[in-house]
């Protein structure tokens, strides 16, 4: 099947197997290595990319669907060489160390601060429910995310 | 929030919170792990694994397999017959190792046993095809207890060995049969550590391309300890170890379970040679909870004998360790460091351990953050717990009456240690000041009247870290360190170590950066590429700063003493002073800086007496003993009496690791290991059913720790530096992970104290807690 789609800006025209997941699309076809595998079951939050502005774990998600979709990786949060506010929140913070949950953890968090632009640790905690860090016990993210916050509302 | 570079390039670095250099990539999306890499050419390997936990092998069809879409090879037990076993490095007396055939031969021993292989051009279609491949299987009686796998009349794992037994140990120290005579008191009590899954977020994966007119095999792979799995990769496939590159890229987590040699390591450079083609295998995370080493599997004995003031005279335990089917790299040395550490921080002489390692039909077990010390520091100080109730003495108090003294350092244990320094009253009197223990204690006496369930949990912890002097491990327990100062002053630093989110990018920087006074930014930290980088052993218990960091610090000793030189012959000055990244003649006030004598140094037009040209320096060093961090963890809990919910109200970690060269990687490290010693007191269990399948075999049914389970974390410390290297530091990876199960537990059992509570064994699961709280009732 053919798909035409928008990452990061760019367009991308592709003839693909209907049962081709998104997030081998992304990483295989269009060759965006940022967003990870972590389950495969849309458990653990790795494979979060934004699909027409909504955090989609690109695991449980075939390519086919996202058929004219704007979508956003990691890969497109640096603008113009400036790193997004949380990519510097969770680099300041230290949100992270092996980085694999990193990239689906920032855009969870992306999508956290969309709907709570003052998050309280509770709004942060349950919003990342769906994201697991193995390294960090979560405590430097939620700094993290409460710093981008702040400096978010100051850009 | 870290300081940023500009603020503190002029002053030292060591002991500043530094934000991490290797963070740009990994935040940005552009690492590299494992599956990030493509070959040209490259095939896709997909598994094909027993879903019996015993069983013999009939017959294996692959002809259909062979014949699907893309399919390039299959291959079977038989046509790796020839490849090495994978391999057990570690040796006990009597020890029995059964032969461990990469693919299974004629039989499989646990639910997960690789027993095929194909390999197709892309992985959707190697997995369509490995769905093809007819196994007729004749399932046997399997035993997953390990208990079970003692008694008489049960199945044997291995038919050769009908007891089950893998090997036994034993170990006296001091006389504790008069120990147990003397005692006023015996407390006993029954501990299980249960089984963990490790769950780092990358699970396995292995990329191989062979060379084929060279012979030469190159392997990347997510590893902790990239040379010892080129020499022993090497072994297996009878390769020149010289002609095995191992390249270890971005490792997203390994926790202990990538300190290990897999079969699928092996497999791939096997499949590598015959398709003439690049293969990658990546580990799906069903495959990972299945085949990936597990944790813990301790079933421990204790019986404690004390004084009626509560002073310990003796320990006596005997752990049942679940070995699962095989040994893989470590296991059977796992046990054996819970003996090492079994009296704790406790001054007692005298300790009787024994050790049955049991085969079961399960995935073996092996090294998991704090392999071994979590098992024993969980044992003692349930049992400090125990003793305390029993003599009605506080909790605190009983831990301050046996603390090994503060004049009796370096401390000889009866288990054979040397603890290498201490102040074990310190952080214990610390966190009881931070959590008002008083007031705390009345506030619960408080709470208890209206029907409140709240606890109070104590842990003072200790733990064998920079592992280790070469004597007491299976491979080395050195590590390697190569500096080269460049022709312009650049620093490069080769690390043996392999980290893999420790951030030794940064605290090897900001070492090398104090020592020779050149910027941060200014140093290079390479690890993880055998081709690269000279023999290193790796990543593991607590050892990469300690060890790693003191063979980095030593190199740099020889260049500071070789710059001197260069400086002084330029300066014509026979009396220099190297500071602040320059030489200065103590007589005329004139210097050279670092790249000024770097350029002198490659360019070589004149050279110093007895001296080669060149900056570089490279430093194997061996410790001449572990290092012993300490601390207290205090829990204090709440359970819902309705639900048996248990709820963290506060939780306060004070941790002594020794010197501290980047207070906020420290704080990282112990809120993971805490996150996972939580995992383990409260949530997590690998739950075999008696026929030996894995039941928590998806993220679905195994509750890792996610964010809103987490309590806020209070992390303090004290600093008590160590003697055994010059940088003062002990290690701090496994310490959270040591310390906490106990604290949590400790005051989950001092909450149900009223209802004559005395011990209740992991993970603490509302279900458990609720049927407890509904028989008190």
């Amino acid at each position: 099947m053919k798909i035409t789609c928008t990452i990061n800006g760019k367009t991308y025209s592709n003839d693909i197997e209907p049962r081709l997941l998104l997030i081998h699309y992304l990483r295989e076809v269009a060759q965006l290595t940022g967003s990870h595998v972590g389950c495969e079951t849309s458990l653990c939050g790795a494979c979060t990319v934004e699909v027409d502005g909504k955090a989609v774990k690109s695991c449980t998600m075939f390519a086919v669907q996202a058929d004219g979709a704007k979508i956003t990786t990691i890969e497109g949060l640096a603008a113009d060489g400036k790193l997004h506010p949380l990519q510097e929140a969770f680099w300041n913070e230290h949100g992270l160390q092996c980085g694999f949950c990193t990239p689906g953890m920032i855009m969870a968090s992306k999508q956290i601060l969309e709907r709570y632009p003052n998050p309280t640790d509770e709004d942060i905690r349950h919003g990342l429910a769906g994201n697991v860090c193995r390294c960090t016990g979560y405590q430097h993210i939620v700094n993290a995310l409460k710093a981008a916050a702040t400096s978010g509302a100051r850009n | 929030m870290a300081t940023s570079m500009a603020e503190v390039q002029k002053e030292k670095l060591v002991g500043k919170r530094l934000r991490r250099r290797e963070d740009p990539r990994l935040i940005t999306g552009t690492a590299t792990y494992v599956d990030d890499i493509h070959l040209e050419g490259m095939q896709y390997a997909a598994i094909v694994r027993s879903p019996h936990a015993a069983a013999k092998i009939r017959s294996i069809n692959t002809k259909a397999a062979e014949k699907a879409p893309g399919v390039m090879a299959v291959f079977t037990g038989k046509d790796t017959e020839k490849v090495g076993g994978v391999p057990c490095g570690a040796s006990l007396p009597g020890l029995r190792v059964p032969h461990h055939n990469i693919l299974a031969v004629n039989r499989v021993y646990f639910v997960g046993h690789p027993v095929a292989v194909v390999v197709a051009q892309d992985r959707y279609l190697a997995q369509d095809a490995a769905d093809l491949i007819e196994v007729d299987y004749e399932p046997l009686p399997a035993v997953a207890d390990p208990e079970k796998a003692l008694a008489s009349g049960a199945p044997a794992v291995h038919p050769e060995w009908p007891d089950n037994v893998a090997f036994t140990f034993h170990q006296d120290g001091g006389d504790v049969d008069k120990a147990f005579a003397e005692a006023d008191v015996v407390v006993k009590q029954r501990i299980t550590s249960q089984r963990l899954i490790p769950m780092a977020m990358e699970t396995r994966g292995v990329v191989a391309e062979w060379r084929g007119a060279d012979r030469q095999l190159n392997l990347y792979t997510s590893t902790q300890i990239p040379h010892l799995v080129r020499t022993l990769v090497a072994g297996m496939l009878g390769l020149d170890e010289n002609r095995v590159r191992v390249i270890t890229p971005e490792v997203g987590g390994g926790f202990g379970s990538k300190l290990n040699v897999y079969a699928e390591e092996a497999l791939m450079g096997f499949v590598a040679q015959k398709i003439q083609k690049p293969v990658k295998w990546i580990e799906s995370r069903r495959e990972n909870f299945l085949c990936t080493i597990h944790g813990r599997g301790h079933v421990d004995y204790y019986e404690l004998a004390a004084k009626r003031d509560g002073t310990i005279l003796g320990i006596k335990l005997k752990i049942i360790q679940d070995v699962g089917a095989y040994h893989q790299l470590l296991t059977p040395a796992i046990p054996t460091l819970s003996v090492l550490m079994m009296p704790g921080i406790y001054k007692t002489q005298n300790i009787r351990a024994d050790i049955v390692g049991v085969f079961t039909n399960c995935m073996p077990t092996d090294a998991y953050r704090g392999a071994g010390r979590p098992e024993a520091t969980h044992g003692i100080e349930r049992m400090m717990d125990i003793l305390a109730d029993e003599l009605k003495i506080d909790p605190a108090e009983i831990r301050l009456r046996n603390f090994v003294p503060n004049d009796q350092f370096p401390f000889h244990t009866a288990t054979g240690l040397v603890y290498d320094s201490g102040d074990y009253a310190a952080p214990l009197k610390k966190a009881l000041d931070l959590v008002d223990y008083r007031k705390l204690r009345q506030e619960q006496a408080d709470a208890r009247k209206q029907g409140k369930w709240i606890g109070i949990g104590i842990s003072t912890y200790g733990e064998i870290c920079a592992i280790g002097p070469s004597p007491a491990t299976p491979a080395g327990g050195w590590e390697s360190a190569t500096v080269k100062i460049e022709p312009t002053g650049k620093v490069t630093i080769m690390t043996g170590a392999c980290p893999h989110g420790q951030g030794e990018e940064t605290t090897f920087a900001q070492i090398a950066a104090d020592e020779l006074g050149v910027g941060v930014d200014d140093v290079l930290v390479v690890r993880g590429d055998t081709a690269v980088v000279q023999y290193g052993i790796g990543t593991f218990g607590s050892r990469g700063t300690a060890i790693g960091g003191t063979a980095v610090y030593f190199a740099l000793q020889d260049l500071k003493e070789k710059i001197k030189k260069f400086g002084a012959m330029l300066l014509e000055c026979d009396d220099v002073t190297f500071s602040n990244g320059k030489v200065t003649c103590n007589k005329t006030g004139q210097s050279k800086s670092v790249p000024e004598i770097a350029a002198a140094a490659y360019r070589a037009m004149k050279l110093p007496p007895n001296t080669e040209p060149g900056l570089v320096s490279t430093r194997f060093w061996e410790p001449p003993n572990f290092t012993f961090p300490f601390g207290t963890h205090i829990v204090v809990s709440e359970i819902d009496g309705q639900t048996g919910d248990v709820k963290i109200r506060r939780y306060v970690a004070v941790d002594d690791c020794g010197n501290r060269i980047n207070p906020l990687i420290i704080d990282g490290q112990v809120h993971g290991g805490i996150a996972q010693g939580l995992g383990q007191a409260l949530w997590e269990q690998a739950v075999y059913d008696e026929s030996g399948q894995l039941i928590t075999g998806e993220l679905t049914d195994y509750a890792v720790p996610r964010a809103h389970m987490m309590p806020w974390i209070e992390s303090e410390h004290t600093t008590t530096p160590s003697p055994v290297n010059p940088l003062g530091v002990k290690g701090v990876g496994e310490a959270g992970t040591i310390g906490c199960s106990p604290a949590v537990v400790n005051s989950v059992v001092d909450a149900l104290s009223p209802l004559g509570v005395r011990h209740i064994d992991m993970p603490l699961t509302p279900e458990k807690l609720w049927n407890i709280l509904s028989k008190g009732a």
